[in-house]
Formats: structure tokens, C-alpha cells, sequence
């Protein structure tokens, strides 16, 4: 079990995360000392103030738009479109001056009854007395959601391109081969929670969005740079909103989307625009969504201490209930064997092992009966010549990458408190001859920005690619260079050149380019 | 079959819990009795799906196609039977309600004191909504395709998918049953007294004059009699249900995933095998159950794939593969042409447009005949179906505008017979666009009238379903050779609604154009799928072999596919239909099959990566190809 007592110190605020190279992370003390390599994707820095914001919500213009001087049937008719049954009794019991005593009477008694009820349901589940902007922004993989310039991201699965979804509810698409950066706007899309781009496809983005799930197909070759929203599938389906989580397939034939407020995972034929719900009573809802990369297995949180693992081959689920609370994130190791995953309230990562052929034996009998814990995050108090440093704590979000070589985790840390930002911890990991976490290192952005939402690249030729949106604005990558443990290693067994080795910083020049390897 | 047995089974089960709510406990003997009929009601019912299934939907490319296949004997038949059991089904209803329901006749006390047998109109309604319900269930079945037996994306277990579609069937059968309801109603009002008076002469039963007067239950009292109402939605909700689980079971097992050996070891055996029972074409849904496996395999099980890709033993050929692959590539290049046709036709019509206008006068020249096979594709037992040869007069029309915007005449289809779906089921159509309207808007110039009979008399061919249609056809030139107004407005009226019942629903043809892609969607699946794993599993090269005339086939189709959705209507989404039993899938089955297409190329592209450079493909597949290498498409 690795402990972050075994990692090396942060570096003083100021000093920037480079990349990865030898065996150990460097970093640079500005921006202009940055490796300027010609494969490194563009990094991009969004500021706050340059994005429209919505200032008014949705609720406060209708009130100030509303004619209150149409008859009441209009109105009750109105209330009944927007607000269902409750918006109808609500409307009835406001307007008790027109109606009769028996009727707003009857009207608020039932009215009174259902938040009773509502209310005792939202003790079982509390997530459910949420708006949806709160639900989205409490079960988001993103560090602090709401505030959050940068609000999803995802790397194209094929190719150098990648989504950037912002504040101001647009998405960007940049493409370092072509010009356009097209910017996409819906009428529905709001409160992007989630972006993922097809597998298998050159155009396809699923958009999570607070009402409805939105599936862009953006042509790579056209030059326009705002396609119209005839270009987006709108998947719909009433109770099923806000959502808080897609997945596709690795094969790309399936969607998969979550929300909290619906117990079922929603299956989309996407072409076909047809969905089977997947329902399991249980847990409230489901926030979480994660398929992994064989395609055989679906993990599924709900808000409640309860996970489930579905398998595709028939759609049948395992249960794991989880002692202290939800499972927070999850990621799946490349082969579909492993699952490490998070519990909130806990600081430590666990990991699941399946049996390698899914589906033969379907029962859990042949699956893993308990979670073993791999890594563990609890505070730990760094002396650094600045002060003391406290990392750790609770995790939001787990990230591995394509080759199962590195796996990131962003520890959430403490924003009142000085001395305990957020931060990305780096593991090594190694699965033979058995499954361990190496430490690497901190990823640190600049001083005053925390890290809120990271990706890997999914097919970096020269090591691990780490894509991080920070709460500045920024998009940074940062580069993991090493060798992968399938591919032959030439040489002597030390770290791969860098690519660019001519054009790295002076102040990396004089380091050792072969290091003894720390484990 | 042995799952054919099963659903028998399970649903004389469930037929025996289901009438409980509507049982309040009477006579137990009639209704043990009831019990029964409701029993063979629902073998009956799971009988007639059985006869009538499909798994290629029948799309009417007009009004008048639809209404060809309700007025179709088969069909007929299939209404009149649903009749009679909904008739049995309410009679069942009657006497587990009880009360006043129960009996056709009772005892009744006239003024004059005398009793005599009268009718429960009670009752007649009962068993009359029945029947009628019954029969509307079987009309929406032929509208809405409720034959129609569409394969799952997600393969769930029959329990699982039971449950979870049981809601659905629920509000449908509700919501169903009150539209049903309210229909039999208005018909009730209007029409009641005849099968009324009928019933009561022929079983020589009086009406109660004194109950009568009160309320007859074709007045607008007595129809509000909400106790009867509600008995007679919750009834027609319990008839539907029934019905409505026995076709949802029934779709579930026929759909079950079924797992055909790659080869056998034994030679009696070998037609249950999975190459033999793909290239057969006669039990269509044995077909389609072989490419699902096909797609399934391909995707999941190693020992399988690589059954699939072994050599036969004294002569090592790759039987298998060959076999399997060369029937997905028959299916694609067979929709491929289907498409390259359907657009070569419609292209043609562009054309022909511009040369009738010159020739206007050429009377007679071109004359549009348009083949449009109203079959139901089913497969096992069918007789050789009747088609339905219709002769349109788009082509009158279309030489009549001068200036129109669009006036299709449509050629006709040759269906080419080499191909492995020239059967029956195949429907072949012919897209004219929407007819415009200005031609019966403006002023019927006589001329037009005396060319008319010239132009139908030509009509030949005509089957003896479509003899009303025949009839209709035939009137109207007749009427127009008489130049008197009155015979003028009438011609018009019938030209107003001969137009509504050739006019092309939209997209309709391009729906049935799809219309059995989901297998095609398989075998794109299956060989992509095939190839990607041959890269590393493939251990004698069979599939290098054909990879490039695969790769070849792929991106002809792809092309055809591209081209025909820049065809109007084809690219239209149809409108969600979420609550109903009817099964939509078939409308969006071109978008699927457009997506699966692109993600096939993309696996076999992406996973061969750049060593396609060296298959052998044509200049210009290889630029397409390109572009699917850098993620271009």
C-alpha cells in the first residue's frame, strides 16, 4: 500500500509542473520556461472575465413576465404546462380570492401532503431536495463545479482534437490541424456536467446537459464555426434530468447516461434515438457512469452508499454496498480487469479485480468478494522551506491512463484553510507481477490557481499525457515520458530521450539524462 | 419450437390471474367456464401473432397502400377473428362483473303488468365494445405495424425485459382502450338502434318500453351512465392487456438470442450451423437470429471467432469464413444496389419532368406504373402473397403542370432476381415526391378531361385485392369524357380525394427501403468485428484474403447510403413515438444503419492503421480511405 508520506515534497508555490521525465517530475518557475515542443497540444487560458454569463435564472423571468391579470383557467392552464400537478395546486391555492373556499382549501390540504411526502422521501434521499444546478454541481466529477471557468473536457479518443465545455454553457472544439475552433450553442444546453466524444466516429460529441442529453455532430471538415443546432440530436426522456454522467461504449454502438434523480441507467441507441432503461431500485439515483475500456463492464454509483457493476454482455448488476459513503470516482485499468475506485468521506483508493472472461460465469461468485485497499491519501504534513504544506484528504476524481501506467488522483484539500490546496497526486502504476502504486509526484499549477478537473490524452505516443483545467482558466498538459513496461526497451534501462532534446529549457540541460530508477 | 410452447404456456397462466380484478365472484361455474374461453382467447390471440409476425415491417408507401393491406383477405380474416374474440373476451367480462351486465335477456314487467323476456341492452353494449374494440386493435395493428417484431441493441434476460416493458403495456393498453372506448361510443350513438333492434327481433325479446323511455343507451343520458363507462374502459383495458402481454411475450421470446455451433462435428447437424443457416432465405426470422448471433460472436467469444476462422480439415479451406462472409457481403451489395436503383429512379424523374413538358401532347407516352408489393414480408408458412399492382395517376398529373414544381414519374422497378433478397418479402417501390397542388387549384381545362381516358385505359394488370381501387380508377374517366359542371365537380371531388390516397406519405419509401436493415446493420457488425479480431487471432490469413473486397463493399455502400440522404424526406427525423405498443425501430433503422456503417470502416480502419496502404483497393477507395485514416469522415 503506498502512502503519500512516501512522496517527494511539492514544490515551492510559484514553481509550474513541466512533465515527467527520468523517473521524476520537473518544473519550471514561469510560464516562459515551458519546453515549447511541437508535439505538445495547444494549452489554452480561458479568463473569467471574458465569458458571458447568464446573469438572471430561468425562475425570476417568468414571474417578471407573466400577465397575472388572465383568467384564472388560463393561468391554472399555464401552471399545469410548467409546474405539473403541484404547479396546478400551487396556482389554485395562490389565487383564493377567485376560487372557491372548498377548492383552495382542498387544493393547499393536498398540496401539504405531497411536500410531506416529498420531504420524507427527500430524508431517505436527501440529494433529491437539491436543485439541479447544486445536484449537478455535488455528484460532477469537476472540483467545485459551479465556479468552475472550465466545465468539462475531453480529448477526441482518435485523434489530437478535444472539447472544452465553458461556463458561458458553450463548447468549444479546438483541432490543432485545423483553423476553425467551431463553438457550439443550444437552446437546451445548459449546465454542461459532462462531454465525451464517440469511439469509432469523427464527429460525434454526447453533451450532458442540465435538461436533456445532446448529441453534436460536428463535420471535421467544414469550415463553419457555428454549426446550427440542427446538427445536435436532443435524447430526452421525462424524469430523467438533470444528467450528471454519459458513457459510451468503447465500441461506440451504445450511450449510457445517468442522473440522479432517475433509479434507471438509460441505454441509448443513439442513431436510432430509442433507449432501454436499466432499472434497479435502490440508492436514489445514479451519478456516476464509467465503461470500461473492454467494454464488458459499467460502474455505476448512486448517491447513497451503494455501487453497482453491471455487466454487458446481459445486462445483469452486482451490487457493492460501501461502508461509510458514496462511491465518489472510479476508473477502470486498460484491460477491463481492474477497478480502483473512491469512497466521499474516505481517503483511501480501492481496487477491485474481476475474473478475465466476463459474462461465463455471471453470478458474483467467480467476482471479487471485498475491495482491497491500494492507496492511501490521508493528510500528510510536508516541511518545505515556505512552511508546512498538509496534502491529502478526500478524493474527487481518479484518472488512468491508456497504457495503465499512471494514474492521477485530484485530492479535493481545503479551501478555507491556508496551507492545504487541492492538488493532483501522481502514481506509478504496476501490475506484474502484482498490482502496486509507486508514488511519482505532485502536479502544481501556478500560485493561486488549484486544479479542477484532469483527463489523460488517450493515445500519447511518448508516455502519459495529462490534460489539466485549472481554476484560473487554464488548460495546461502535462507530459509523462517513459517507457511503457509491453513495449521492448532498447538501450540501457533508463528513461526514453525526450523528444525535443534540443529545445529543453536551460535549466534541465545540466540534469543527468539516466537516473537510477527510485523503486 | 420449443419457446413457441413455453410462451403457450406462460401465458394460460397468466390469463388465469389476470381477470381477478374485474372478478367480483358470482357463479363460480361460468366463471371457471369464462376462465377457460379467456384461456383460448389468448392461445388464439398468441396463435394469430404467431401467423402474423414479421420481421421485415410493411410499410405502405400511400394511403391507398394502406388501405390495400387492411381491405387484404388475410388481414380480414386476422379483424374478424380479433372480433369475434373481443366479442368472447367482453362476454367473459360480463360474467365476471355480474350484476346487471350478466345476462342477454331478463325478466322485465311491461304497464300492463305482464312479464315478459326484454333485452339487457346492458349487455349488448358490453359484448358490442368488445367486438368493437377487438376489431380496432386489429386496424392499429396493420397501421402501426404491430406485426412487426423488432431485435433489442441490449440483450436483456426475458424476465428482465418483461418487467421492465410491463408499465408500458399497461398505460398503453389504458390509454388504448379509452380511445377505443370513446370511439365505440360515438358509433354507439349514432348506430346503436340497429344492432338493437336487430338482436331483439331475431331472439324475438322485448324492449322494456318503460325502462326505454327513461334511458335508452343510445341517448346522451344514457351513454353518461359513468358506472357503465368505467366498466366498459376497465373491460377494454383488460381485453388490450391480455392481448397486449401475449404479443410482448411473444415478441420476447421470438427475439431471444439464439446460439447457432459455428461447425459441427457431425454431418446430420450441419444445417443447424451457423454458415448454413445464414445463407438459407426462407425462415426470415431464422435468418435474422443467425446474423445476431453472427454480430454477437464476433463481438464477445474468442472460441467462437476463432471457429470461425479455422481451416476444414482434410483440404483446409475456410469454409466457414468464406461462407459467412460472403453472405454479409451479398446482403450489403444487394442494399446497395437497391439504393443505387432508388436514386438512379429518382434522378430520372428530374429528367423525365422536363421532357413531358415538351411532349405534352404525346399522350399516353410514358405511363407510370408503379409496383408497389403490399405483402407482409412473413416468412415461414406464407402462401405466395398476391401483389398489389396500382396504377397512378401522378403521371396525368405530372404532364399536366406546366411548370410544376415537382412532378415525379416514376419507372418501374425490375427487381433484380440474382440477388438473394428477390423474394417476395422485398418490397420495391417508387418514390414520386409529394405531388404539388396547383393542379387541381386551378381551372379544369377540358382538354386535360379528354385526354384522361386515353391515359387509364392503358391500365392492365390489376389484381383482384385492389378492386376497389380498380373502381375508383375506373369511374372517374367515364365521368370526365361528359363535359356537363356537375360531372366536372364531381370529378374534381374524386380527383381531391384520389390525390389524398396516392399521396406519398413522407419518408415512407425511404423507411421501406430500410426496412429489413437490421440485418444488414448485423453483417456490417459481424465482419467488422471479424476483421478487427483476424489482426491478432487470424492465424492463417483467411480473412486478408477478402479484406479488400469487404473494405471495397463497405465504402460503395457508404457512398450510396451518403447519396441517398441528400434526398428529401430521407433524412428527415420521424416523429418519437414513445408510448405504443407498435414498434417504431423500423423508421429509424436507415439512421442506424448510417451510423453502424461509419463505426464499422472506423474499427476495421483504426485497428489496421496504416497498414491498409497495402490492400488492394481501387484509387479512389483508397482516398476515401484516407480520409477514414485521419478521421475525416
Amino acid at each position: 500500500m503506498c502512502s503519500l508520506a512516501l512522496f517527494p515534497p511539492p514544490m515551492p508555490p510559484g514553481h509550474t509542473t513541466l512533465c515527467e521525465s527520468n523517473n521524476e517530475l520537473l518544473s519550471g518557475a514561469g510560464a516562459e520556461d515551458r519546453p515549447k515542443q511541437e508535439s505538445s497540444p495547444l494549452s489554452l487560458y480561458f479568463p473569467r472575465e471574458s465569458l458571458k454569463l447568464h446573469s438572471r435564472t430561468e425562475s425570476s423571468s417568468k414571474a417578471a413576465f407573466l400577465d397575472h391579470s388572465e383568467t384564472l383557467w388560463m393561468r391554472s392552464a399555464a401552471a399545469w404546462r410548467d409546474g405539473g400537478f403541484t404547479g396546478l395546486l400551487t396556482e389554485i391555492t395562490n389565487s383564493h380570492t377567485e376560487v372557491p373556499k372548498w377548492l383552495s382549501v382542498s387544493s393547499g390540504c393536498t398540496l401539504a401532503l405531497l411536500r410531506w411526502i416529498s420531504s420524507f422521501h427527500g430524508s431517505l434521499f436527501p440529494h433529491l431536495t437539491l436543485s439541479s444546478e447544486d445536484m449537478i454541481a455535488e455528484f460532477s466529477q469537476v472540483l467545485n463545479w459551479s465556479d468552475c471557468v472550465v466545465r468539462a473536457f475531453a480529448w477526441h479518443p482518435h485523434t489530437d482534437k478535444f472539447a472544452v465545455a465553458l461556463l458561458d454553457d458553450s463548447i468549444k472544439i479546438y483541432n490543432p490541424k485545423s483553423a476553425t475552433t467551431p463553438t457550439l450553442k443550444h437552446r437546451l444546453q445548459k449546465g454542461v456536467a459532462a462531454v465525451q466524444w464517440k469511439p469509432l466516429c469523427a464527429s460525434a460529441l454526447a453533451v450532458a446537459c442540465q435538461n436533456c442529453l445532446l448529441v453534436w455532430h460536428v463535420d471535421p471538415c467544414s469550415l463553419s464555426t457555428r454549426p446550427s443546432s440542427g446538427c445536435a440530436q436532443v435524447l430526452s426522456r421525462p424524469g430523467h434530468s438533470p444528467v450528471t454522467s454519459i458513457a459510451w461504449s468503447p465500441s461506440g454502438s451504445l450511450l449510457v447516461s445517468a442522473s440522479p434523480i432517475d433509479t434507471a441507467v438509460i441505454v441509448w441507441d443513439v442513431a436510432a434515438e430509442s433507449c432501454v432503461p436499466l432499472q434497479r431500485l435502490g440508492g436514489g439515483g445514479i451519478t456516476f457512469l464509467s465503461w470500461s475500456p473492454d467494454g464488458s463492464y459499467i460502474l455505476a454509483s448512486t448517491p447513497s452508499a451503494l455501487f453497482r457493476v453491471w455487466e454487458t454482455r446481459m445486462w445483469t448488476c452486482e451490487r457493492w454496498p460501501c461502508v461509510k459513503g458514496r462511491c465518489q470516482s472510479g476508473c477502470w485499468s486498460p484491460d477491463g480487469s481492474r477497478l480502483l475506485f473512491t469512497v466521499q468521506g474516505e481517503t483511501v483508493i480501492y481496487a477491485l479485480t474481476f475474473a478475465d472472461s466476463p459474462g461465463i460465469s455471471v453470478s458474483s461468485a467467480a467476482g471479487p468478494q471485498v475491495a482491497a485497499v491500494v492507496a492511501d491519501l490521508s493528510e500528510t504534513t510536508f516541511n518545505t522551506p515556505d512552511g508546512d504544506i498538509i496534502i491529502g484528504g478526500e478524493i474527487q476524481c481518479l484518472a488512468w491512463d491508456p497504457r495503465g501506467e499512471r494514474l492521477a488522483v485530484l485530492i479535493q484539500g481545503d479551501p478555507q484553510a491556508a496551507g492545504r490546496p487541492a492538488i493532483i497526486a501522481v502514481f506509478k502504476t504496476r501490475t506484474n507481477p502484482i498490482f502496486e502504486l509507486l508514488p511519482c509526484g505532485f502536479v502544481q499549477g501556478e500560485a493561486g490557481s488549484e486544479p479542477r478537473l484532469m483527463q489523460f490524452h488517450p493515445n500519447f505516443q511518448h508516455g502519459a499525457l495529462l490534460t489539466v483545467c485549472w481554476s484560473t482558466g487554464k488548460i495546461t498538459h502535462v507530459p509523462f515520458y517513459f517507457l511503457s513496461a509491453a513495449a521492448p526497451p532498447f538501450g540501457l534501462s533508463g528513461s526514453p530521450l525526450l523528444p525535443c532534446p534540443q529545445e529543453r529549457p536551460s535549466a534541465l540541460t545540466n540534469q543527468s539524462l539516466f537516473t537510477e530508477f527510485i523503486s | 419450437m420449443p419457446p413457441i410452447t413455453a410462451v403457450f404456456v406462460i401465458l394460460s397462466r397468466f390469463s388465469l390471474l389476470h381477470p381477478i380484478h374485474t372478478t367480483s365472484g358470482e357463479s363460480l361455474t361460468s366463471a371457471i367456464f369464462s376462465f377457460i374461453l379467456l384461456g383460448g382467447v389468448v392461445v388464439m390471440v398468441g396463435f394469430l401473432n404467431l401467423e402474423y409476425y414479421t420481421v421485415i415491417p410493411t410499410i405502405a408507401c400511400s394511403k391507398i397502400a394502406l388501405f390495400g393491406q387492411l381491405l387484404h383477405p388475410r388481414q380480414f380474416v386476422n379483424s374478424l377473428v380479433h372480433c369475434m374474440m373481443g366479442l368472447i373476451v367482453a362476454w367473459c367480462c360480463t360474467v365476471t362483473t355480474g350484476d346487471r351486465y350478466e345476462m342477454l335477456s331478463y325478466v322485465c314487467v311491461q304497464s300492463d303488468g305482464s312479464s315478459q323476456m326484454c333485452l339487457n341492452e346492458y349487455h349488448l353494449v358490453f359484448l358490442l365494445a368488445g367486438a368493437f374494440v377487438g376489431f380496432s386493435h386489429s386496424l392499429l395493428g396493420v397501421i402501426h405495424n404491430m406485426n412487426y417484431v423488432s431485435f433489442h441493441t441490449v440483450q436483456q434476460y426475458k424476465y428482465l425485459r418483461f418487467k421492465g416493458s410491463l408499465p408500458l403495456v399497461v398505460k398503453c393498453s389504458a390509454t388504448q382502450a379509452l380511445y377505443s372506448i370513446r370511439n365505440f361510443i360515438v358509433v354507439y350513438f349514432f348506430l346503436g338502434h340497429i344492432p338493437r333492434a336487430w338482436i331483439s327481433k331475431t331472439l324475438n325479446l322485448h324492449l322494456n318500453r318503460l325502462v326505454h323511455s327513461v334511458h335508452t343507451l343510445d341517448s346522451i343520458a344514457g351513454l353518461l351512465d359513468l358506472s357503465l363507462l368505467y366498466q366498459l374502459w376497465i373491460s377494454a383495458t383488460f381485453l388490450l392487456f391480455t392481448w397486449y402481454i401475449t404479443l410482448l411475450l411473444f415478441r420476447i421470446f421470438v427475439t431471444e438470442v439464439y446460439s447457432f455451433p459455428v461447425q459441427s462435428s457431425f454431418t446430420e447437424d450441419a444445417h443447424l450451423c451457423l454458415p448454413k443457416v445464414l445463407t438459407d432465405k426462407q425462415p426470415m426470422i431464422l435468418k435474422f437470429l443467425a446474423m445476431q448471433d453472427l454480430a454477437l460472436l464476433s463481438q464477445r467469444s474468442p472460441s467462437r471467432r476463432c471457429e470461425v476462422f479455422s481451416l476444414s480439415q482434410p483440404g483446409g479451406h475456410p469454409h466457414n469464413w468464406n461462407a459467412i462472409s460472403q453472405e454479409c457481403l451479398s446482403l450489403l451489395t444487394d442494399l446497395t444496389q437497391r439504393l443505387v436503383v432508388y436514386h438512379d429512379t429518382v434522378a430520372t424523374n428530374g429528367r423525365a419532368k422536363s421532357l413531358s413538358k415538351i411532349r405534352k401532347w404525346g399522350g399516353g407516352a410514358s405511363n407510370c406504373l408503379f409496383f408497389c408489393e403490399v405483402t407482409s414480408g412473413t416468412e415461414d408458412l406464407m402462401s405466395p402473397r398476391p401483389s398489389v399492382l396500382m396504377k397512378t395517376p401522378a403521371s396525368v398529373f405530372a404532364r399536366s403542370v406546366v411548370g410544376g414544381p415537382q412532378s415525379p414519374l416514376t419507372a418501374p422497378f425490375t427487381p433484380d432476381l440474382d440477388s438473394p433478397f428477390a423474394s417476395p418479402a422485398l418490397r420495391r417501390l417508387t418514390a414520386p415526391v409529394e405531388q404539388c397542388s396547383p393542379w387541381y387549384g386551378t381551372v379544369q381545362s377540358p382538354h386535360i378531361m379528354r385526354r384522361a381516358p386515353k391515359l387509364w385505359s392503358t391500365s392492365t394488370g390489376l389484381s383482384p385485392k385492389s378492386f376497389i381501387l380498380v373502381l375508383i380508377v375506373f369511374v372517374y374517366p367515364n365521368n370526365s369524357t361528359l363535359n356537363c359542371p356537375i360531372q366536372v365537380k364531381n370529378f374534381l371531388a374524386k380527383r381531391v380525394l384520389i390525390m389524398y390516397l396516392f399521396h406519398k406519405l413522407p419518408e415512407a419509401s425511404s423507411q421501406a427501403l430500410f426496412a429489413d436493415s437490421q440485418a444488414h446493420i448485423w453483417a456490417l457488425e459481424g465482419l467488422s468485428y471479424l476483421v478487427q479480431a483476424s489482426f491478432s487471432e487470424d492465424q492463417f490469413g483467411v480473412v486478408q484474403t477478402t479484406l479488400p473486397s469487404i473494405l471495397s463493399c463497405m465504402l460503395v455502400l457508404q457512398e450510396a447510403v451518403d447519396r441517398h440522404f441528400k434526398l428529401p424526406h430521407a433524412s428527415s427525423k420521424p416523429v418519437r413515438s414513445t408510448s405504443s405498443m407498435g414498434d417504431s425501430t423500423y423508421k429509424t433503422l436507415r439512421f442506424a444503419l448510417r451510423a453502424t456503417l461509419k463505426t464499422a470502416i472506423y474499427r476495421i480502419t483504426t485497428t489496421f492503421g496504416d497498414h491498409l496502404n497495402a490492400v488492394q483497393v481501387s484509387a479512389e477507395h483508397r482516398k476515401r480511405l484516407q480520409q477514414f485514416l485521419e478521421y475525416k469522415e
